[in-house]
């Protein structure tokens, strides 16, 4: 059943030196308790998605179209009143550096309440203990000192489990998650990530797991949708994406994730670097950087459906090397 | 904490010890006192026998040694002019010169904070530009020409308000105070607001900085995320982590406020330490010129020593690391 349906959504930042167009028509959809990775490189997008669909853009940048239907209400036409009754309860975020996401001068306790009673009449001790089970349920040893505590005596893992308590607290039907484990280091960042498949299959609740790192999401996300410059360049189911990429872009991303590679050996890096969006390239953004580019991708190309399932935004995606294996 | 104490309380005396000798040597420069005081007429025999009445005619160590002696027994010196303690008619005047002090911070606080912070969440507004427009104003206007002005509109044009003198005072505690009477409020409007306005736009401008930086903060970010209501996330979330530099920038401008009141009571006639300092000064009045410093830096000292206790209770941050320490 459809939880999250995006259209054409479209956020833009009215900046002096131009528009930049931060997200330009992004489209997908997520069911009830499915995890969809958004993979692209910095600067991609990605956070801006991520932060449109709770109303959390901050100036000069605003949503100018597009629809964000969420259980079946259009949260770009509800607004601000919508989207606050919705923040925190329904929709949870958890943010990318959990040093940053705390505030550091406020207790954990605080925090949590705050949290609870922001959303529902309850008394400061049934929220309390509302605070205790989340933490429990995030492995945090002792809730009870825990709460006391002040964010800066917790090391950055425990600091990201908090925050995901936090975002459980009110059992939401979806979770934006932006690079979460970014910060952290692999063993802790392991640890999180199956914790967290774990929480969604036995809560049901859907994510949308926001990371550069397509390794991250390889074993975790059910949909991938892949973002460059502002626009979503090809989705599908993730196994099936990573095994054989319809576009160069999540091509050249995946052969430069590390696998098994020898010590040393060098990783096929994409050429060039993410441009500006202040001055991307006419037609298909990618192009500068394309082995495929020709005269065609002067144009711009549409996210078309290529395969059951699979969709791409590119002139000559990569169906040669798919038929050659499946005849093989 | 303890040690955080200690140690800051040996860090505090070696300031006033210092300020000590620097005083001595200072005020000891200024010239002769015996040669205002007495009549030009008098003779070289009786000039010898005031300046030994005054202890004037010992070395310069031996004076300082007597000076440090009877200072820490309260003892300042007889005052040239009244012929009566210095540290008691400073005393005297000491209540209304806290008073003062006291009242203008409370009101650049209470107003600077609260105009501070909605600059700083609106900074393109048209509310937020004047603020920062006044605050200039306030900021680069030479205090006495601000108090002139003040008599001027509100004591000369309007009448509203007097323009100088204490009013009727009231004892508590011993202590005189004006504010708690209506004449004495009324006199005390002008002046703590003349003394306030300076630190007013410096509130304004410290609370408005704090404000716009601890907004793009990714706490502040996730608080909207969490759906907390605007009013909490100022209320709370902002206005505790603005507080920390605000109120310790406040605290050590205490001091100063103190030192500035020299110039808000000259021009209001204000009955306190500061316009008894210029006059003392005009007079050559060494011991009470020298009391006068000692017992502002003494004031500054503890004012310093409890801003610094009370900064490392709200940030939980330094609270710790101190303990730690
Ligand atoms: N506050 C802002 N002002 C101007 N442009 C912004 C702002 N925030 C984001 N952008 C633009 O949006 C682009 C995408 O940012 P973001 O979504 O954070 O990328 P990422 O995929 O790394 O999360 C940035 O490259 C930048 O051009
Ligand atoms: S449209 Fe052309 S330039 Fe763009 S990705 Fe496809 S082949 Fe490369
Ligand atoms: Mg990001």
């Amino acid at each position: 059943m459809t939880l999250l349906q995006v259209e054409d959504l479209a956020t833009h930042f009215f900046t002096r030196d131009g528009v930049a167009k931060a997200v330009d028509g992004v489209s997908f959809s997520l069911d009830r308790g499915e995890i969809l990775g958004l993979v692209g490189e910095s600067g991609s997008g990605k956070s801006v998605t991520g932060f449109s669909l709770l109303g959390l853009v901050d100036p000069p940048g605003r949503i100018v179209s597009g629809k964000i239907v969420f259980d079946g209400e259009d949260l770009v036409k509800g607004g601000e009143p919508m989207m606050r009754t919705l923040r925190g309860k329904r929709i949870a975020m958890i943010f990318q550096d959990p040093m940053m996401t705390l505030n550091p001068v406020l207790r954990i306790d605080t925090q949590m309440v705050e949290t609870v009673l922001a959303h529902e009449r309850i008394s400061r001790k049934s929220a309390l203990e509302r605070c205790r089970e989340a933490l429990a349920r995030v492995g945090i040893a002792s809730p009870d000192e825990r709460l006391k505590s002040y964010p800066h005596q917790f090391s950055g893992g425990m600091r990201q489990r908090v925050a995901i308590a936090i975002a459980l607290l009110h059992e939401p039907d979806l979770i934006i998650a932006d690079e979460p484990t970014t910060a952290l280091d692999v063993t802790i960042q392991a640890q999180i990530l199956s914790e967290v498949q774990k929480l969604c299959a036995d809560t049901g609740l859907a994510m949308i797991w926001i990371t550069h790192d397509l390794a991250v999401v390889s074993g975790l996300a059910d949909q991938l949708a892949v973002m460059y410059a502002g626009k979503i360049i090809e989705t599908g189911e993730t196994g099936r994406v990573i095994e054989a990429p319809l576009h160069p872009y999540t091509k050249g991303l995946i052969a430069s994730v590390p696998q098994g590679q020898k010590h040393g050996a060098l990783l096929a890096q994409i050429p060039g670097t993410t441009p500006s969006l202040l001055n991307l390239p006419e037609g298909c953004s990618f192009r500068p950087r394309c082995p495929r580019a020709d005269a065609a991708c002067q144009e711009e190309p549409p996210l078309g459906a290529l395969l059951p399932g699979r969709a791409a935004r590119c002139f000559h995606p990569h169906l040669d090397e798919r038929r050659e294996a499946l005849a093989s | 904490m303890i040690v955080y104490l200690v140690r800051r309380l040996g860090q505090s005396l070696v300031a006033i010890a210092a300020m000590a000798v620097l005083v001595f040597v200072g005020v000891y420069a200024i010239g002769n006192p015996v040669d205002i005081l007495i009549n030009p007429e008098s003779t070289q025999a009786q000039i010898a026998a005031t300046m030994q009445r005054l202890g004037l005619d010992r070395p310069l160590w031996e004076q300082f040694g007597i000076f440090v002696w009877n200072a820490l027994h309260g003892d300042l010196g007889i005052s040239f002019v009244y012929g009566r303690p210095a540290m008691q008619i400073i005393l005297e005047r000491l209540p209304a010169t806290m008073e003062l002090a006291l009242v203008a911070l409370v009101l650049s606080v209470s107003i600077g904070i609260p105009l501070g912070v909605l600059a700083g969440l609106k900074p393109n507004s048209i509310g937020g530009r004047s603020i920062m427009a006044g605050s200039i104003l306030g900021f680069s206007l030479p205090n006495f020409w601000q108090g002139m002005l003040l008599i001027l509109i509100f004591a000369v044009l309007l009448g509203w308000l007097p323009a100088g003198g204490r009013g009727e005072t009231v004892e508590v505690l011993g202590i005189r105070v004006s504010f708690l009477t209506l004449d004495g409020l009324k006199h005390l409007i002008l002046p703590a607001m003349n003394l306030a306005l300076f630190k007013m736009s410096l509130v304004i401008r410290l609370a408005r900085a704090n404000t716009r930086e601890v907004c793009l903060q990714d706490y502040v970010k996730y608080a909207r995320a969490k759906g907390l209501s605007s009013r909490r996330i100022v209320l709370v979330h902002i206005l505790k982590n603005i507080l920390i530099p605000v109120v310790t920038i406040i605290g050590l401008e205490l001091g100063s406020m103190v030192a500035f009141a020299i110039v808000t009571e000259t021009v209001f006639a204000w009955p306190g330490m500061g316009k008894l300092l210029i006059d003392s000064i005009n007079l050559l009045d060494r011991p009470v010129i020298v009391a006068y410093l000692m017992l502002t830096v003494l004031i500054i000292v503890t004012i310093n020593l409890v801003v610094d206790v009370i900064y490392s209770l709200l940030d939980p941050r330094v609270r710790l690391s101190e303990v730690d320490a």
